[in-house]
């Protein structure tokens, strides 16, 4: 009786995660070992984006002109400044820490809230450092490659980080009390970071064999590329530590 | 402005397929100018067909202007892995060909779907005696963070032929190569052949779903 009941859980969960009959011969990758999972998380993601995000993306996309969606993205992308700051300096790298803050005062005060990126014109260079890669700076491991509906791509290392990322990002706590601000400003931040990759779609499902392989290794490969800043001649060994 | 920078891009773009016509082996570029000059190129065209849903003439384009100066053999070596020293000489050329109808037309559709950027070229430097190069430069996007383009050139008795791109740290070669393998195991090297043909068929069946 227990081993039917057994048979029918695994049965359901086979059905949950296979998606299509080839998948369960699929050869294992060391760094996805969640794969049937994933893929299933990756079927939702896309319906549910092509559905709702990237219709409401493109809109957003026609609709609004460009010098609006550019004050937007640099709205959004100055304070994030703060904490790329930060995490440079947790990673001991004096000098983009300080490029950070510099960038966070020149644009928040001559580049009017951030709307303009003034500092770049000034050859201060943004950073791309976040708490994920501090941690990595630290030693910790990425973990198993994990693919969350709504978030995309994700290794539970990327998402400590995101989360301690998210905290100290400062719009969200200048609007806690109006949840009708914060939840505009959170749709619109979305909507700008969607549309910006929205000539990259076609490129997913045109240039891939398996839109899922590629997009897991293509972030896997990125991360390592993050991560390993610091030194440019990692980049030759980087891709093959992503297979087998 | 605009229109400066357009007349500087166009320009030097024309200057630098007049060097590149001039003969191959008379002006062998260095592989930073190389880069430069193609890139410069890609945007004139891109430049002149705005608008336009023609992607066949930009594939006509890319395949004109651009793969020249690409080693497709390595590349393919490259995303097929250990593989590849397992197919025949025959299948190695087919698997070439295919992979290049691939990346020609996605890349002909990629960079037909963007607009308004700029590229800015990195600091480069290189002993003379360097055969394998990095070049970096950066794809500037209105509202959106630079995104880093990086090729990897290998110096051949013709030239510097490119062997690598890679997109913020992303090969856009290795990428394929975890889907390429399950296509071999599953189906051997002619499998993967087959599984190539069959992509680039419905890609050409079908191609203007523009956006």
């Amino acid at each position: 009786m227990k081993s039917i009941h057994l048979l029918g859980v695994m049965a359901s969960l086979a059905l949950l995660t296979g998606g299509c009959a080839g998948q369960a011969q699929r050869a294992p990758v060391a760094a996805d070992p969640y794969e049937g999972f994933n893929r299933a998380m990756f079927s939702v993601h896309r319906k549910v984006d092509s559905a709702v995000i990237k219709p409401l993306a493109k809109g957003y996309d026609r609709a609004v002109p460009l010098p609006a969606k550019v004050g937007a993205g640099n709205f959004f992308d100055n304070l994030r400044d703060l904490g790329r700051s930060g995490n440079a300096f947790l990673q001991g790298k004096g000098e983009a820490g300080a490029t950070g803050m510099a960038r966070l005062v020149v644009n928040s005060t001559l580049g009017i809230f951030g709307l303009f990126d003034v500092a770049s014109e000034m050859g201060l260079e943004a950073g791309n450092e976040n708490f994920a890669q501090t941690l990595a700076h630290w030693g910790a491991p990425p973990g198993p490659y994990l693919f969350v509906p709504l978030m995309g791509p994700n290794t539970p290392r990327d998402l400590v980080g995101w989360s301690v990322d998210q905290g100290l990002y400062p719009l969200w706590h200048h609007v806690e009390d109006q949840p009708a601000l914060r939840n505009s400003l959170a749709a619109t931040n979305l909507l700008q970071r969607r549309a910006l990759l929205l000539p990259l779609d076609r490129l997913l499902d045109e240039a891939s064999l398996d839109p899922y392989a590629y997009l897991r290794d293509a972030y896997l490969q990125s991360r390592v590329a993050a991560t390993d800043d610091d030194d440019p001649a990692s980049d030759e060994t980087s891709p093959d530590t992503d297979t087998h | 402005m605009f229109i400066f920078r357009f007349v500087t891009i166009a320009i030097s773009g024309l200057l630098a397929s007049a060097v590149l016509a001039a003969g191959e082996g008379a002006a062998q570029l260095s592989p930073d100018a190389l880069v430069q000059s193609v890139t410069e190129d890609v945007l004139v065209l891109l430049k002149q067909n705005k608008g336009s849903d023609n992607t066949q003439k930009i594939i006509d384009m890319v395949e004109a202007k651009v793969l020249p100066h690409f080693n497709f053999n390595h590349m393919t070596a490259l995303a097929v892995g250990r593989e590849w020293n397992k197919a025949s000489a025959t299948q190695k050329e087919t698997l070439a060909r295919q992979f290049h109808d691939l990346l020609v037309r996605t890349y002909a559709n990629a960079v037909n779907s963007y607009s308004d950027q700029k590229v800015r070229y990195k600091p480069f430097k290189m002993k003379p005696e360097d055969t394998d190069v990095l070049v970096r430069t950066e794809i500037l996007q209105p509202g959106g963070r630079p995104i880093q383009l990086d090729y990897r050139l290998e110096k051949m008795d013709v030239g510097w032929k490119v062997y690598d791109v890679a997109v913020a740290g992303v090969s856009l070669v290795t990428n394929y190569r975890a889907s390429f393998n399950e296509e071999v195991r599953k189906g051997g090297i002619d499998g993967l052949i087959k599984a190539l043909r069959d992509k680039n068929v419905s890609l050409e069946k079908n191609p203007e779903n523009k956006r």
